[in-house]
Order: structure tokens, then C-alpha cells, then sequence
């Protein structure tokens, strides 16, 4: 078979060309311009486009660059600034994944007549039988799973799809790697958003394309003014880090965040804990057959999240989860991942919160 | 998988294939003449000879005296040293000068520019610098009228290549010439003439010019060798210091062997040029010929009367460069989009942008380039490759 693999320049993308080049498959690499600004950290760098080069080289397989800057800016970047700016917290990588990797790039691969595209995701991809239906399944190693970062793909997606190293774990890639001799072996994991400088942070990034609102604090329990932030737009609900410790010791999270009224709620998690979120009409997607309203599910709100049994509300034009157990508060714009109820690793489907 | 056709190189503007007698001698060179060309002991005198041969020749070939011969590392280090080289030397710290280049200067000339504007050259010695770059016609040449607004008394530099790297386009250096001296005569002319040097009679057509940068591996000489001319009485300061090699204008030991091999290849080149210019030249209308009458809504982006006589930018509609030149690949026919970035993906084009072209058009511009050893066999194997690709991505 004839397969692109989107090659980061990290060792995940190294070591998932190498596994389809020894299953025998004719395999390309490619990596992706994303950022034409100045990010230092994940897909962008120059360094980590030398880094893919050099495991193609090694591995014996054309490689190229492909500069989506511009769709990257406009189906990334840009609404990234624009949910901050109304108070709202996507991820990045997973709008990456959704708008990019596994459209635009997955429309490319098969523009230039590759069966598949393959990328370095700690996930699974399994097909029961010949044309059937595809399965998205948690990635082998728990500590390292990106099943989270993936889980929007559908049956279109998922039938062209491969993750290569799924089934292995994070120490199996690296050995792996190190067998080969190739230079990303013992290269760290990236873990920023690429498009922004780790020296420069997310609050400069932000500030050079919106404007910062003040915003006063409230006490989710007394109701009361307890204090102010100079930037709403840098508060995310959920957060706890920056803020003191409330009168009794417990640690405060942030709650809610008004962009309208310049409002910032801030409580225990006891205060704020919700027991159902809603999501975005029409975010809602699904790996493979939709789920039946009234279904009981699995739901992670984070990449390394603890999964929360719930139960879904599909209601026409409005779909929401209901948790058996309070949870902490999650920033609208975060993507929540569905997982089958008797089967945890295998993921349903995905939505946005609202 | 289906068989590969013959390969078809069709990127001789990126790099040439090295002609053999270059490689001959610089097999030559390194065998026996590897000492150091700024000694004084025989084996340094033996390497210096070789040098100085090569001086001779190179100067002879673009109509300048040997001493005005300055050796570099190529066309990039040429085109620096002429710019930060001359504005070094003619600028201030008070009072601004002008220099202007056309906006479809190969990016060793523009960055140089750009730098030296924003002021980021200060540590060189460059001093103020205002900055004009001089839009281009839809056709690909630069516009005469812009550049005349553009000089005055006080520009300092002036930069025009003599053939655009990626269009092909031949430049009016007579009548930028005429311009510069008689709006801006304290000026010097530079001119990049990297791509020229391969067809044009250079002794002629860079005649005017004060400045002019070559490159050895577009001529079919080793890479990482080229010339920087610079017409007495004129100077330039250096950018690389040390031991002064090079009249004090480039220090670092001489690449003796890639000098030679440089100077090699434009002997070999001069003895054929004219019949090669026009072998080649008829190879290219061929190959533009055919490819424009089997793939519909495909446009030549500058007039073959204008431009030399390799190349051939074409740009398909609804096609992206990126997807082409990698199916070419696979196909085994070997072209360019234009420059890269540091990261290895295509640049938009600023040549084509600069001509008027809007992004989406500029993003279906491939650049082929026939040379030396360009047969007609391979152009005509490109044609079907060309079109099949085209093809599918329009699918």
C-alpha cells in the first residue's frame, strides 16, 4: 500500500514510518509547515523539519514540506485568538487535527494517490473486516494514549487512517528508535502549542492580537467582589493555578468567566463542580454508530483527563452529558471524548463544550 | 506500480550538472595542489598559480580586470558582499542614503537590503540606509518608470539582476544603467548576473554595471565557489575578516580547487556558449510548445522573447505547486517552484507577486529549466509526466 506519513520531526512519527516500512508498504514522509511566526516548539521548527528529514534519509524514503501556513492561520490560529477573546478555551492540536491533519493534508494524500495516511498518534485504529466498520481505540500505552487529541475522526477518516504505533508503548518507541539509529531516539516529547514561543508564553502571544479586559472576581458562595484580574481573556474556567486559597484552605477554581459582564466566578470545587455539560449543536461526532440518547458513556474532557462515567442527552439540537458524579468545570471550547460504556478504550465519539 | 520513465533534470537554475572538464581539473587540484594558495613556499606558489589562472580567466569573461576579481563562496556571499560591502563604505551615521533594487532581486540581494535598512547590518559599519524596491511589469521586468522616480543624488546602491532566477526574465541593464548615472551619479550599479552567465555575453551585457556577483555550480562548476566583480576604482568593505586574502576584501583560505573547477567550466562554457544558448533555447520552446498545447489552462509566465533561453515558468490553473512537483518527482521529472524557505517548503513566489500575480496564481507556477545536458528525448518524456500529473490534480 502506498502511504504518506505526516512526520513531526519527533520520535512518535519516526518510529511509525519505520513500522510501515517493515510492513512491507511503499511509504513517503511528509512534514507540515504550519506557523509562518516565530513558535520554537512542535511541528514548525526548522530543527524538527531537519530532525524528519534526516529519519527519512535514514529510513530510505522520499520526504517533502508542505506549507499549510495559511490554512493553519485561518482554520487554527485565528479562531484560537477569537475564542479567547469571547472567553472560551479550545485546544489547538485537536483543531489542528481536525481542520488539518485529517482534512486537508488526508485530502492531499489522496489527491496523490497514497491508500493512507499514516501519523505518530498513541492510538488504534482496528477494522473488524474487510470494508467494515473502523474502530478508534485508546493507544497501547496509558500514560502516552492521544486516543483524546484524535477522537473527532469518523468512519470516512478512520477507513484511510493509520496509526502505527499505537499498539506499542512510549518505551517500546524509543528502544525502537534507538535500534534504528535514528536522531529523534532520545528526543523529548514536545508538549507546547507550537505556534506559540515557550520564552514568549500565551499571555504575549495573545496579547499582540487582542485586547486584555479587566475583570472583578466574585465568591461563587457570598456572591461578593473578591478581588480582580487584569486579563479575562487569560482565565480559563477550571483553573485553580494563580489564584490564593479560599478563607476555609480549600483551593479555588474558576468557575465561570462572563467576557460580557467582565465577570470572573470563583469558587471550592465544591461550588463549582458541575454534574453536566453541554455541547456545541451540531459538534457532535461519531466514530462509528451514534450513540442512543439516554446512553450511558464514558466521558475525558482533557488530553490526560480522568474518564467520568455519564450518560448522554442527544435531544434534537441540543446534546449534553450528564456525570454520575460531579466534575470540576470545563472550559467551553475543550472537546469532550466519548468512550463505550462495557468497553473503555474504545472511543464513540467527540463534542465541544459549550 | 507503473514503470519509471527516464529521469528529465529540469532544474538546471537551481544547480547545473558539473561539466567534466571541471571536474578534471579539480581532481587535479586536489590530488596535488592542496597547499595553501597564501604561503610562500613552492607547493603555496603552485596553488597560487592555479588561483591566479583562474582570476585571469573569470575576468576575462565578464569584461574586467583580473585585480577586480574578488573569489567567494558563491553567488549568495557575492551578492551580500556587494551590498553591505558598498553601503558599508558609503554610508553615515546621520544622514540617510539611498538604496534601491528591483522587487524581484533573488533574496542574496533583497535580505542584504532589507537588513541594512532596518539597521541591523550597524555592526558591519553600515550606516542609514533608506530602502526603494522598484515593482516589476506584469511581464517580468523591472518597471524603468518606478526606477527613474526611485534614484536621486543621493543613492548610493543601486541593484538589478541581469536574468530573474525564476522567470527567466532578462533585464534592460543598458537603460537601468542610463537611469542610474544620469539620475543618481554617485551610485554604483550592482547586478547579480548568477543565472545570466550561462547564455548571455556577459563581457557585453554587465558592462555598465560596477558590481556583478557569479556562481560557479550555475555554470556547471562545484558549488560553494563564486566571484564578486567590483570595477576599479571602487571598493567594497569586507564582511568576513581575517587574513586578508583577496585584497583585504575577502579574508579565508582559497577554495583553490573550487576556484579552479569554476574557472574550468566557464572556459568550457565560453568556447559553446552561443550555440548552446540557441540549442537549448529550441529544446525549451519545444517542451513549452507541447506542454501548452496538452494541458488546457496552462500560462507561460513570462514572454520566451524576454527571457532566457532554459527557462520556462508555467503555472497550471487549479493546481498547487506543492502536489505537482511531487508527483513530477514520482514521475522522475525533476523541477522547482521557485525559492524555498529555511525549512524546505515553497515560498509564495514575491517574483510573481510582484508582477501582479495574486497567491492562488503564484501557487500553480512550477519553474523548469533546461541546460547542458537537456536532451530532446527528456523533454519530450517531461511533456507526458507534466500532463499526466496535471491531470489527476485536476481530477
Amino acid at each position: 500500500m502506498r502511504v504518506l506519513v505526516a512526520m513531526s520531526g519527533g520520535v512518535d512519527s519516526s518510529v511509525a514510518a519505520a513500522c510501515l516500512l517493515e510492513q512491507g508498504h511503499e511509504v513517503c514522509g511528509a512534514t507540515l509547515k504550519l506557523w509562518g511566526g516565530d513558535g520554537d516548539s512542535g511541528c514548525c521548527s526548522v530543527a524538527d523539519v531537519d530532525d524528519a528529514r534526516r529519519v527519512a534519509q535514514q529510513l530510505g524514503i522520499p520526504h517533502y514540506v508542505f506549507d499549510m501556513t495559511e490554512a493553519f492561520s485561518a482554520a487554527v490560529v485565528d479562531p484560537y485568538v477569537a475564542a479567547h477573546a469571547a472567553a472560551r478555551t479550545p485546544n489547538p492540536c485537536i483543531e489542528c487535527n481536525r481542520r488539518i491533519k485529517f482534512d486537508r493534508l488526508l485530502d492531499r494524500a489522496e489527491r496523490l494517490s497514497f491508500e493512507a495516511l499514516a501519523t505518530g498518534h498513541h492510538a488504534r485504529v482496528e477494522s473488524t473486516s474487510e470494508g467494515g466498520p473502523h474502530r478508534l481505540r485508546r493507544g497501547a500505552d496509558p500514560d502516552k494514549d492521544q486516543s483524546y487529541v484524535v477522537s473527532m475522526l469518523t468512519q470516512r477518516q478512520l477507513a484511510r487512517v493509520r496509526f502505527p504505533i499505537g499498539p506499542m508503548t512510549k518505551a517500546k518507541v524509543r528502544a525502537r528508535a534507538a535500534e534504528l539509529g535514528l536522531r529523534t531516539a532520545a528526543k523529548p516529547d514536545s508538549q507546547d502549542v507550537c505556534f506559540i514561543r515557550s520564552d514568549e508564553g500565551r499571555a504575549r502571544f495573545l496579547g499582540g492580537r487582542l485586547s486584555f479586559h479587566p475583570a472583578t472576581v466574585f465568591d461563587a458562595t457570598s456572591k461578593l467582589p473578591a478581588g480582580s484580574v487584569p486579563a479575562l481573556e487569560l482565565v480559563t474556567v477550571g483553573q485553580r493555578k494563580g489564584f490564593a486559597h479560599g478563607p476555609d484552605g480549600t483551593r479555588r477554581y474558576v468557575g465561570s468567566v462572563d467576557p460580557v459582564a467582565r465577570t470572573v466566578v470563583l469558587g471550592s470545587v465544591g461550588d463549582v463542580a458541575t454534574d453536566r455539560l453541554e455541547l456545541v449543536a451540531g459538534s457532535v461526532t461519531w466514530t462509528d454508530e451514534a450513540l442512543a440518547d439516554g446512553a450511558r458513556a464514558v466521558a475525558q474532557t482533557s488530553a490526560h483527563g480522568r474518564p467520568v462515567a455519564c450518560t448522554v442527552e442527544l435531544r434534537s439540537g441540543r446534546s449534553a452529558v450528564r456525570f454520575e458524579r460531579p466534575v470540576r468545570p470545563v472550559a467551553p471550547g475543550q472537546t469532550l471524548a466519548l468512550y463505550d460504556a462495557s468497553d473503555p478504550d474504545l472511543v464513540r465519539g467527540a463534542g465541544i463544550v459549550c | 506500480m507503473t514503470a519509471r520513465p527516464a529521469v528529465a533534470y529540469l532544474d538546471h537554475a537551481a544547480a547545473t550538472p558539473p561539466r567534466p572538464e571541471a571536474l578534471e581539473a579539480m581532481a587535479a587540484v586536489e590530488a596535488d595542489g592542496f597547499a595553501n594558495a597564501s604561503g610562500s613556499h613552492r607547493l603555496a606558489r603552485e596553488a597560487r598559480r592555479a588561483v591566479e589562472e583562474a582570476r585571469d580567466l573569470v575576468a576575462g569573461f565578464v569584461g574586467a580586470r583580473p585585480s577586480e576579481v574578488v573569489f567567494t563562496s558563491g553567488g549568495t556571499e557575492s551578492d551580500n558582499l556587494a551590498v553591505l560591502g558598498t553601503l558599508t563604505e558609503r554610508t553615515g551615521a546621520l544622514e540617510p542614503v539611498g538604496a534601491v533594487c528591483s522587487a524581484i532581486e533573488h533574496a542574496a540581494v533583497l535580505a542584504p537590503m532589507r537588513a541594512a535598512a532596518r539597521g541591523a547590518a550597524r555592526l558591519l559599519g553600515v550606516g542609514a540606509v533608506k530602502l526603494t524596491e522598484v515593482g516589476a511589469t506584469p511581464e517580468g521586468m523591472i518597471d524603468l518608470d518606478a526606477l527613474a522616480l526611485a534614484l536621486g543624488p543621493d543613492t548610493a546602491l543601486v541593484s538589478v539582476m541581469t536574468a530573474n532566477n525564476e522567470v527567466g526574465t532578462v533585464q534592460p541593464i543598458d537603460a537601468v544603467a542610463g537611469l542610474v548615472r544620469a539620475r543618481a551619479p554617485r551610485a554604483l550599479l550592482h547586478t547579480d548576473a548568477v543565472q545570466a552567465a550561462p547564455y548571455l555575453d556577459l563581457a557585453e551585457v554587465v558592462g555598465p554595471c560596477d558590481l556583478i556577483a557569479l556562481s560557479a555550480h550555475k555554470l556547471g562548476g562545484p558549488k560553494g565557489v563564486g566571484a564578486l566583480v567590483v570595477r576599479a576604482p571602487h571598493r567594497v568593505a569586507p564582511i568576513l575578516h581575517g587574513g586578508g586574502q583577496e585584497h583585504e576584501r575577502r579574508s579565508g583560505t582559497h577554495n583553490v580547487a573550487g576556484i579552479v573547477g569554476f574557472a574550468a567550466a566557464l572556459a568550457a562554457l565560453d568556447a559553446e556558449r552561443e550555440a548552446e544558448a540557441a540549442r537549448v533555447g529550441r529544446l525549451r520552446d519545444a517542451f513549452a510548445d507541447a506542454v501548452l498545447a496538452s494541458v488546457p489552462d496552462t500560462t507561460e509566465s513570462a514572454p520566451r522573447r524576454a527571457t532566457l533561453p532554459g527557462h520556462c515558468h508555467l503555472r497550471f490553473a487549479r493546481v498547487e505547486q506543492e502536489e505537482l512537483l511531487m508527483l513530477l518527482d514520482r514521475g522522475g521529472v525533476y523541477a522547482s517552484a521557485g525559492s524555498a524557505c529555511a525549512s524546505g517548503a515553497v515560498e509564495p513566489s514575491h517574483v510573481l507577486l510582484a508582477m501582479g500575480l495574486d497567491p492562488l496564481e503564484a501557487r500553480g507556477g512550477v519553474r523548469f529549466t533546461l541546460g547542458r545536458t537537456t536532451t530532446e528525448a527528456e523533454v519530450l518524456g517531461a511533456v507526458g509526466v507534466v500532463a499526466d500529473a496535471v491531470a489527476r490534480l485536476r481530477a
